[in-house]
């Protein structure tokens, strides 16, 4: 019987260990899992690279676990924000490296990871300091920028309700850049509100098909 | 002198020159004010490049849901008959040129089009670049709002972009607090300005040479 339920977050980040890439999701703190980024700083691992689209709000999720000490390197599109005092102290203090990645290249490039593709061809960034160095290639009278694919070993996501199989649907913007995180980690990791009983989702609705998750872990929605 | 437009001027003037039935992304800051003047005889269908199309106005005080916001983070509502999509879709309707229309902000603007909105090149600026260079080669026109002049007077529509860029020949419209002008491949032209202002006083103001 497939079941990748496991019973708590701590057990779910359990093999994330010094020096792995993890994948956050979340746009702001709209999709971010703060229960499972709870348990990686609990289990104390450091010099993570952190593939999310900013950098950290005020003092929860990625926000405290950069405020611990654990990131060596951010891959995101933006950092800078109100509330990301926490990357900006330690990105000013020459503590954490920063690879700043237009956000289409960011969702592109890691889409192509979870597809399998070696490399794409992006018009975005072309002719800015963001391509500086790369690549470049003109199709069609178009100029596009050779970008890599981004994977990871980890991927800890968000969704409202999964299964035992690992299906998972999500709530409003939250659902962002969880989808294809999830298709391009090794191990994802989803949080969900709710574990539905096998064959309770509508498959027609699904967005994540279970081949792309390996643990579901239930955190009810704190209300 | 004259009266320049007020910011819900210019973003009147902006939301008139948005068609019925157009797919329309909104940069964050400035450009959001548009969607307070979108005429209600047209259907405009704003996209949020978070994974909403359909976006809805502010939601009543204490109907806000931190899982429905914007790209600028705050909270948005749904409009009936609007969807969420993750991200790679999102910027597929960018990059795909299923996005007819975006409106950014700006630091300065060249006449043939190139933008300059993300970094001010400073050297102790945290760089932030989001969805900006995405949204300026993507959508099919791309129109800058923002003030002619800098606080000290300089102009931001330019010969050449000096701050780092966004995007190249991506910029077809600008509009400012004194004048609309169309901007490509052939430089700049006037295409209408605040009352009383001359085609001799842009000219002067900007350092560029307009035809009359």
């Amino acid at each position: 019987m497939i079941d990748k339920e496991v019973a708590t977050a701590a057990a779910g980040v359990a093999d994330i260990t010094d020096g792995s890439s993890v994948m956050i999701g979340g746009f702001g703190t709209a999709g971010m899992p703060d229960d499972l980024i709870d348990a990686l700083i609990e289990r104390g691992v450091s010099d993570l690279t952190i593939i999310n689209n900013n950098a950290g709000n005020g003092e929860t999720g990625l926000a405290a676990l950069i405020r611990e000490g654990r990131v060596r390197k951010v891959i995101c599109s933006f950092p800078r924000q109100g509330d990301s005092h926490h990357f900006d102290a330690a990105y000013r203090a020459g503590r954490l490296e920063l690879e700043l990645v237009p956000q289409g290249n960011l969702a592109a490039r890691i889409h192509a990871a979870g597809s399998g593709l070696g490399a794409i061809f992006t018009p975005t960034g072309y002719g800015t300091l963001l391509a500086e160095g790369k690549e470049t290639r003109e199709i069609d009278g178009r100029h596009y920028v050779l970008e890599y694919p981004i994977q990871a070993d980890f991927a800890l996501i968000k969704a409202r309700k999964g299964d035992r199989w690992g299906n998972l649907v999500y709530r409003k913007t939250a659902r962002n850049f969880g989808p294809i995180m999830a298709m391009a980690a090794k191990t994802t990791i989803a949080q969900v509100s709710e574990i539905a009983p096998l064959g309770t989702l509508d498959p027609e609705v699904v967005v994540t098909p279970g081949i792309f998750v390996q643990r579901v872990v239930s955190i009810p929605a704190s209300s | 002198m004259t009266n320049p437009l007020s910011r819900d001027q210019m973003a009147a003037r902006v939301a008139r020159d948005i068609a019925d039935g157009a797919y329309v992304n909104l940069g964050i800051g400035l450009p959001t004010r548009v969607a307070n003047y979108l005429p209600q005889d047209r259907d405009i269908f704003l996209q949020s490049e978070n994974g909403l199309l359909g976006m809805g106005p502010a939601p009543a005080p204490g109907d806000e849901d931190p899982e429905l916001i914007n790209a600028g983070k705050q909270p948005v509502t749904l409009l009936s008959g609007g969807c969420f999509f993750h991200h790679a879709d999102s910027f597929a309707m960018m990059r795909g040129g299923h996005l007819d229309v975006c409106v950014l902000g700006a630091y300065q603007v060249s006449v043939t089009g190139d933008l300059a909105n993300w970094h001010t090149g400073e050297r102790d600026a945290i760089p932030a670049v989001g969805g900006a260079m995405d949204l300026a080669i993507g959508a099919k026109q791309t129109f800058v709002m923002m003030d002619l002049l800098t606080k000290t007077g300089a102009s931001k529509l330019v010969e050449a972009c000096t701050y780092p860029l966004t995007g190249l020949g991506c910029v077809s419209r600008v509009y400012t607090d004194l004048a609309i002008f169309a901007v490509g491949p052939s430089g700049a032209s006037v295409i209408e300005t605040v009352d009383g202002l001359s085609i001799a006083d842009l000219r002067k103001l900007t350092g560029l040479a307009f035809e009359s």
